[in-house]
């Protein structure tokens, strides 16, 4: 067992952890934010996509213990101070862009990260992006709308080109 | 101006705000206080005779709380089938055991056979390396014909043989026979539905609990239809009676079919629960999900297509054989046969359609239903034939499809349906609209400057959907009535919970069933909230699948809600000093026709709860009722796609240039939601026609295990938005369902796979490559390389 310290979602946490506790079953399991999904073994569905100083990390490839003094954000932190649905997550609503929801969370953190690094990404480049994230149910179609009007972009003008 | 409320609008999805926000609810957020986890042993032989377990050295391991084997449920029921199917010479179909851990043999990998409970899912996992299962591998039986050879080794040794059933339906031989004889033409194609895997992205999970204090059980569960679940666990497998018995489906992380069933694990999580006196919870992980989920399709079949000179079909004939896999699953019986042969009329006024079926045992996880379930393999083997037809004979492939149209209804088809309305003309005439099919010339010379070939491919689909009339599939086999229910509790201050059968595990009925509430009653949509998924909650419904929920729940809301709007205009009669047949309900107001007077929603609802002034002779106090709806007939959605696709006539690789549907949904009650289900029944049906294949090897290996073997679809494998419209403007409102709605789940999945497939098939003969007549799915850059180069 081993001591882990890091912040999350702004709050700084210590837990005792054995060293082969992935970062999302401490995610999910000690800290109890089940926001964090976990859709695969082999690190291909992106569902448990969180950052980790800044950057988008599939949670279920890396030890909790490697995230000992890291920055780490999940989705029950994306939300504005207000509580209300911060721009992705409000695009993802306006462009229904998510239906069963269990994957919805990795989605929304790795477009946060895309936007970060590109602010204007185009369709071509959001596609080529969520690779590593699975959707079984929208077809993308209205994820990659949505990230396209969260990045500002006039969606019915690309659509229509 | 779209409306922006009701019926017809596209109001923002409530359910969205938890599931953006990491605040839903799914089956493996809930941890019970004091739960064990369960960790199952499966086989990794396909097909094994098991001469021992030996659990003693793991018994002692720490955290163990208890290891079944298949011994320990001797004593209860197996996994039941739902749907008895009568072979064509009248006998029942075979019905072998399905024991919730193994008994005997092993017959697929991923078959149960023992289960570690423990403190820890670690010391679960650290005890079952300790079990000692001396299993001696057994031959296998993959391949289907080579299964129903004479000799083949039984998959089942208490069966005669390996096939389930021999099935025929429609047209008899003499008439289809004659048929054939006096075509001018004969278009044969063989062809193979590929096995996929649903994939829903949460896996399944199971935690069962267990009160002594009360005798319950609960158990939660990702499920399509808890009142379901808990029936046949209850009744057949652990002989709970229902009100013992709690099933609980919280949000469920997409099903497609798959979470229909009623899997071994359930049961073993409520028995186990008892057993250990303590809660027991199951989490599937994804290599467990590909070797348990019940898995789709899996068909390979010979179809005939007889044509008159004038291109007229005479006959459709059809020979399938269908993989059931080891065990029969809740409804795979019914997937080839009820829910395919009834299809195979599709668009076309087609006077003679024969349909065989043998469904065979095979080593395999078994099969079941998936996103359209015998819809999507009548379609593409028709679709397919009746392009491969046009080629043969020089003729445009909409011509064809157009000249041989369905055009009256009610049309009573040769395989047993009548479909009430249509429009495949309308359906058509907009798919070449939005496709500019006049323009296709020009954009496949511009791909042909860039060294690709392109092709068009177009097709049409029909499907039966809003299941089912209870007492037809009665008569059928099902073992079950395929009705719905609501119950719509308005509460005293005016506000609605409405408990329905229907399941939402991404369909957005938490959204769509309170604008049909507020339309009827003319209040506002906030005011009205569904409740899903709790046996303990909402009355005795048959759940989600079969693009059923509206059609069929929807309708008994509607019931119940016209139920609630009589009793409500008695008390505004009594309020109002007037006749309740003069009373009128519009936007939340009760009036005396041609007069101002009115009460408003909320006076009348306080005056049923708070009954000081009330007709307390006539009706009881409260405002609640409950309404089962079983429908007359089933939903019949159809429609016309069309696609391009590039091929690099190199590297053999397909991409899909421009995309068009044209759905005749009936009434739509949100277009959003609507739009939304047709993109992802498309991404599926791309899938399996570009990606998709769950592969055995020769020895029953199971060789796409993962989602690095099984190419499930990613964002850009799927059309871009300038080239791709899902249409639905095309609309015959179902006759005999009181919203008028036919329902829109499945379409897309039913639809697309001919149309990709058609549409290569054009690019390679505009490439030369005549020789080339099909190719089976998925259509992968080598199957394509293969097929040009005559490999």
């Amino acid at each position: 067992m081993t001591n882990v310290t890091m912040t999350v979602n702004g709050k700084s946490v210590t837990r005792e952890v054995k060293g082969n506790t992935l970062l999302s079953d401490f995610l999910r399991e000690d800290l109890r934010l089940t926001g964090t999904h976990v859709g695969c073994d082999t690190s291909q569905c992106g569902a448990c996509v969180v950052h980790v100083n800044g950057e988008a990390v599939k949670s279920c490839t890396m030890f909790a213990a490697e995230a000992d003094g890291a920055e780490v954000g999940t989705i029950e932190g994306q939300a504005n101070a207000d509580g209300s649905l911060n721009v992705i997550q409000q695009a993802f609503q306006d462009h229904h862009g998510l239906q069963c929801g269990f994957c919805t969370p990795g989605m929304v953190m790795s477009a946060a990260a895309l936007l970060k690094d590109n602010p204007k990404p185009s369709e071509a480049e959001i596609r080529d992006y969520l690779e590593g994230n699975i959707c079984r149910c929208t077809g993308y179609h209205n994820i990659v709308k949505a990230i396209m009007a969260a990045s500002g972009q006039d969606v019915p003008a690309v659509a229509a080109e | 101006m779209p409306k922006d409320h009701g019926i017809g609008a596209s109001p923002k999805r409530r359910e969205d705000v938890r599931f953006l926000t990491g605040a839903g609810n799914y089956t493996d957020d809930i941890n019970v206080h004091g739960q064990a986890y369960v960790h199952f042993l499966r086989s990794d032989l396909a097909h094994g005779k098991i001469n021992s377990i030996d659990t003693s050295a793991a018994e002692g391991m720490p955290g163990v709380v208890k290891i079944f084997t298949g011994a320990d449920f001797e004593g209860v029921g197996g996994l039941p089938c739902g749907w008895q199917v009568t072979d064509k010479n009248g006998e029942p179909m075979k019905e072998p055991a399905h024991p919730v851990l193994a008994q005997g043999k092993v017959r697929h990998v991923g078959d149960p056979y023992a289960a570690v409970v423990a403190d820890t899912l670690e010391e679960a996992r650290n005890a079952a390396e300790a079990i000692v299962a001396d299993i001696e591998e057994l031959d296998p039986v993959v391949d289907m014909a080579a299964a129903l050879e004479a000799g083949a080794t039984k998959v089942h040794d208490d069966l005669s043989d390996n096939l389930c059933y021999d099935w025929q339906f429609g047209t008899d031989t003499e008439t289809t026979d004659a048929a054939f004889a006096k075509a001018a033409h004969v278009t044969k194609l063989e062809l193979v539905n590929q096995r996929l895997v649903a994939n829903p992205m949460e896996p399944r999970v199971a935690v069962g609990d267990y009160s002594r204090a009360g005798d319950e059980h609960t158990l939660y569960t990702t499920s399509q239809n808890p009142h379901v679940i808990r029936l046949l666990m209850g009744a057949f497998v652990l002989g709970i009676p229902e009100h013992k018995l709690r099933v609980v489906a919280p949000d469920v992380g997409g099903g497609f079919g798959t979470k229909i069933f009623h899997y071994a694990e359930e049961a073993f999580c409520t028995f186990a629960a008892k057993a250990c006196n303590r809660p027991v919870k199951w989490t599937s992980t994804r290599s467990e999900a590909f070797m348990s989920d019940c898995h789709g399709r899996d068909h390979v079949t010979t179809i005939e297509l007889a044509l008159d000179a004038d291109n007229n079909f005479l006959a459709v004939r059809t020979d399938t054989k269908a993989n059931m896999g080891a065990y029969l699953s809740t409804f795979a019986s019914s997937v080839p046969t009820w829910l395919h042969g009834t299809l195979m009329a599709g668009n076309y006024k087609t006077p003679a359609v024969q349909v065989n079926v043998k469904a065979v045992f095979t080593n395999t996880v078994p099969v079941d239903a998936y996103r359209g379930a015998g819809r999507p393999e009548a379609t593409f083997q028709l679709e397919r034939v009746i392009d491969k037809a046009a080629r043969e004979l020089g003729v445009d492939p909409i011509a064809l499809r157009r000249q041989n149209f369905i055009t009256q209804f009610p049309y009573a088809t040769p395989v047993a349906v009548e479909y009430d309305t249509g429009d495949y003309e309308a359906t058509m005439a907009k798919m070449e609209e939005l496709m500019d099919i006049p323009g296709f010339a020009a954009r496949r010379a511009e791909s042909e400057k860039n060294g690709k070939l392109r092709g068009l491919g177009v097709n049409c689909f029909i499907e039966a959907c809003g299941i089912a009339p209870s007492n037809l599939v009665g008569q059928l086999g099902a073992r079950a009535g395929l009705y719905d229910a609501a119950t719509v509790r308005v509460n005293a201050t005016g506000s609605i919970s409405v408990m329905v059968g229907a399941h939402s595990h991404g369909q957005g009925h938490e959204t769509v069933f309170p604008q049909v509430v507020a339309e009827m009653l003319g209040i506002d949509e906030s005011m009205i909230d569904i409740v899903h998924g709790d046996t303990s909650k909402i009355p005795f419904g048959m759940g989600t699948y079969g693009s059923r929920s509206l059609a069929v729940c929807g309708s008994a809301m509607v019931r119940a809600t016209e139920k609630i709007i009589n009793k409500a205009k008695k008390i505004a009669g009594h309020l109002l000093e007037a006749s309740e047949s003069d009373i009128e309900l519009k936007d939340g107001q009760f009036t005396v026709a041609g007069t101002d007077k009115s009460v408003a929603w909320g006076d009348v609802t306080l005056a049923a709860y708070v009954p000081h002034n009330y007709p307390l002779e006539d009706i009881e106090p409260g405002l609640e009722e409950t309404a089962f709806y079983d429908p007359a007939n089933f939903t019949y959605p159809a429609g016309a796609y069309a696609c391009e696709v590039e091929v690099d006539p190199d590297t053999g690789a397909v991409s899909i240039e421009k995309f068009v549907s044209a759905d005749d949904f009936g009434n739509v009650v949100n277009p959003m939601i609507v739009e939304g289900q047709v993109h992802g029944g498309i991404a599926q049906g791309i899938g399996q026609a570009l990606l998709e294949n769950c592969a055995y090897d020769e020895n029953g290996q199971l060789l796409s295990a993962s989602y690095m073997d099984y190419a499930m679809p990613r964002a850009d494998d799927l059309p871009h938005m300038a080239n791709y419209v899902v249409d639905h403007s095309c609309q015959t409102p179902c006759t005999h369902n009181p919203l008028g709605v036919k329902g829109c789940g499945e379409a897309g999945a039913i639809g697309s796979p001919p149309t990709v497939v058609n549409a290569v098939i054009d690019a390679l003969h505009s490439g030369g490559h005549t020789h080339v007549s099909h190719i089976d799915m998925p259509v992968s850059p080598s199957r394509v390389w293969a097929a040009i180069n005559g490999q």
